[in-house]
């Protein structure tokens, strides 16, 4: 199990190569990520986070180091068999949409896999229904409400039955419930198929439930770790732009409120449990 | 600048083979100098409404009054120009509203079109642009080649610029870091304070509902199904699960708190700050009983 589906080795790109005072939008960058992982990729605003969802679909090239997915090398060569393998959710869906309808739309990538026409119809039904879409089947994507939008897009890269799965802020307009449900069931998925997961997010809650975090600042790697590891180094996490997740912040509130906290918390349950140990189970 | 929809109904494509209803019998009224915010799940009607705000949608029943305009359905509305200044919009997806050469282009378009002098239009481009905080060098850039992030900071100064009298926010945060979404929300909420900016949101973050509205709206399959203070649309759990939505986050923690130590503590924890306060509070006299 323990193989690498995707990798970094020193990637550097930028968007202006001919302007060098133009800062590489991501620099010397390596990692490696392992068959059946969830990885959250964070950082600021222009960090490089999509940029790097980009070079690991073959949209870009790098100008330096090796991008390898698949077990293959990232070249025009490689690029549609690893492509096939791999669903992407981009950050604006509408430059996503193809289809003149939402089923068209989500089976234009299959047919392009030669997926045959009996399982593909099969397939468009199942994935609009793990995203509660199936009553849209017929309208136009372009003329449904933003989280419809988003949930369409995510339908269309689960339909690939992908190994890989790449989300870029694919749920940044859900409602809150909506949210919690589309991460479920891909969590399901996951369990079920080994799927691995990259998702690029701002929402720390869901960062804090992937095994791994990258964290990017101004084109390079941060930090790496687990979720305790990354949230434990507290205030230099928001000295980048980013926060803590919720039950840490209110660790941190409730003791300058004068409330002695001794852990750091990262669950609610937990917090609560602490309060109630320290302070009531004499 | 008092806004109202009175039985507004809407209908994408009406009279066409994909009509499609968005909107029923809504009426809404947002009080001159309010802060509302609207929230409810995906495709109940949000959006749709936001643009019958400043007359890009027309209504298809009722009617819509903004400040003194009367937009009825069925009667043709002529020289929208002056509703479109006062009332600015920020789209839920950026790139609908993003189009110029360069971002400073972008930014000062809706300024000079309303005859702002040159002059003036550049000089709340570069104040916003650094006020939004985007490093200067994007002025030139074209707004399309951006991070997600950075154009819609472009989108709001863009908004801001023309220094609407109302401000309508279409879900403003989405894509914005952490620390972008703090700021830019304090921000709007220091110009609804200091100029009186009538302020519209559309949000899932229910804890910025809490936090920053005096209004909450919930919107519910094309319907607006209930309006009323943060503290009394969050407190009615039952209503909220009707309607698919669940209270900000320190509501809930305060909830638990309480089942789980049996004390009550005073009023209602609307922000993470209140919730830190209540609970020390109710500690602190929790210690002077043992
Ligand atoms: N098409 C482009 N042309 C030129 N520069 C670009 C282009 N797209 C992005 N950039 C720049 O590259 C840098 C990295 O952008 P990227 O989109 O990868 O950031 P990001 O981490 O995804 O940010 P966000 O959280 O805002 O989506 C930014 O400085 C951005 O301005
Ligand atoms: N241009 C359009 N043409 C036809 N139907 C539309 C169009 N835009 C939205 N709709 C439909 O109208 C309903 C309300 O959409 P609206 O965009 O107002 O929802 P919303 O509350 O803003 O949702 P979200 O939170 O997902 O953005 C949805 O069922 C949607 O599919
Ligand atoms: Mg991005
Ligand atoms: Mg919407």
């Amino acid at each position: 199990m323990n193989s690498t589906i995707m990798s970094f080795a020193n990637v550097t790109f930028t968007y202006a190569p001919e302007n060098e005072t133009v800062r590489p939008a991501v620099q010397n960058l390596s990692f490696s990520i392992q068959n059946g992982e969830w990885i959250a990729l964070v950082g600021h605003n222009g960090s490089g986070k999509s940029t790097i969802a980009k070079l690991m679909n073959g949209l870009l090239f790098p100008q330096q180091g090796t991008v390898e997915a698949m077990g293959q090398i990232m070249s025009e060569g490689s690029l549609w068999d690893i492509r096939s393998q791999m669903g992407m959710v981009f950050q604006n869906p509408d430059n996503q949409f193809v289809g003149a309808t939402v089923q068209d739309d989500v089976a234009f990538a299959l047919e392009n896999n030669g997926v045959p026409h009996a399982d593909m119809v099969l397939r468009v039904k199942e994935s609009l229904r793990q995203v509660k879409m199936e009553e849209f089947m017929d309208q136009e994507p372009h003329h449904l409400s933003g989280g419809q939008k988003q949930r369409v897009a995510i339908a269309g890269a689960l339909a690939l039955k992908p190994r890989l799965l790449i989300l870029d802020e694919a749920t940044s307009m859900l409602d809150p419930q909506g949210r919690i449900e589309v991460i479920e069931t891909i969590r399901e998925l996951r369990k079920a198929t080994g799927l691995t997961v990259i998702s690029i997010t701002h929402d720390l809650e869901e960062a804090a439930l992937a095994d791994r975090i990258i964290v990017m600042n101004a084109g390079q790697k941060h930090t790496e770790g687990t979720p305790e590891e990354v949230f434990l180094s507290g205030e230099a996490l928001v000295e980048l732009g980013l926060d803590l997740p919720f039950a840490m912040r209110m660790t941190h509130l409730l003791r300058e409120a004068g409330v002695p906290v001794a852990k750091e918390h990262m669950s609610e349950d937990e917090l609560v449990e602490e309060l109630w140990t320290s302070y009531f189970k004499k | 600048m008092d806004i109202l929809l009175q039985e507004v109904g809407y209908s994408y494509a009406q009279d066409t083979p994909f009509e499609k209803r968005a909107l029923h019998d809504v009426t809404l009224h947002i009080p001159s100098d309010s802060y509302t915010a609207i929230i409810g799940h995906t495709g109940s009607g949000k959006s749709t409404v936001l643009q019958h705000l400043n007359a890009l949608l027309l209504p298809t029943e009722g009617y819509v009054v903004i400040g003194d305009r009367k937009l009825q359905s069925g009667v043709k509305a002529k020289n929208l120009r002056p509703v479109r200044r006062q009332v600015g919009i920020v789209f839920q997806f950026p790139e609908q509203q993003l189009f110029d050469e360069t971002v400073l282009k972008d930014i000062m378009f809706g300024p000079l079109n309303y005859g702002v002098p040159e002059e003036e239009a550049s000089r709340r481009a570069h104040e916003l642009v650094e006020q939004l905080g985007l490093p200067p060098e994007v002025l030139s850039k074209s707004p399309f080649d951006l991070s997600g992030g950075q154009m819609r900071r472009v989108a709001i100064a863009g908004v801001l610029a023309m220094e609407p009298d109302v401000l309508v926010l279409d879900e403003p945060t989405a894509g914005l870091d952490p620390r972008g979404r703090r700021e830019i929300m304090d921000l709007f909420h220091e110009l609804h304070l200091k100029r009186n900016l009538t302020t519209v949101l559309v949000t899932h973050s229910m804890e910025d509902a809490a936090r920053y509205a005096d209004l909450v709206a919930i919107m519910h399959s094309g319907r607006c199904v209930a309006t009323g203070e943060p503290r009394d649309i969050f407190t009615n759990e039952e209503q909220l699960q009707d309607y698919r939505l669940e209270p900000p986050r320190s509501i809930r923690l305060q909830r638990k708190f309480e089942e789980k130590t049996g004390i009550m503590l005073d009023g209602i924890s609307l922000t993470e700050e209140a919730l830190a306060k209540n609970i020390a509070l109710a500690l602190s006299k929790g210690r002077d009983l043992i």
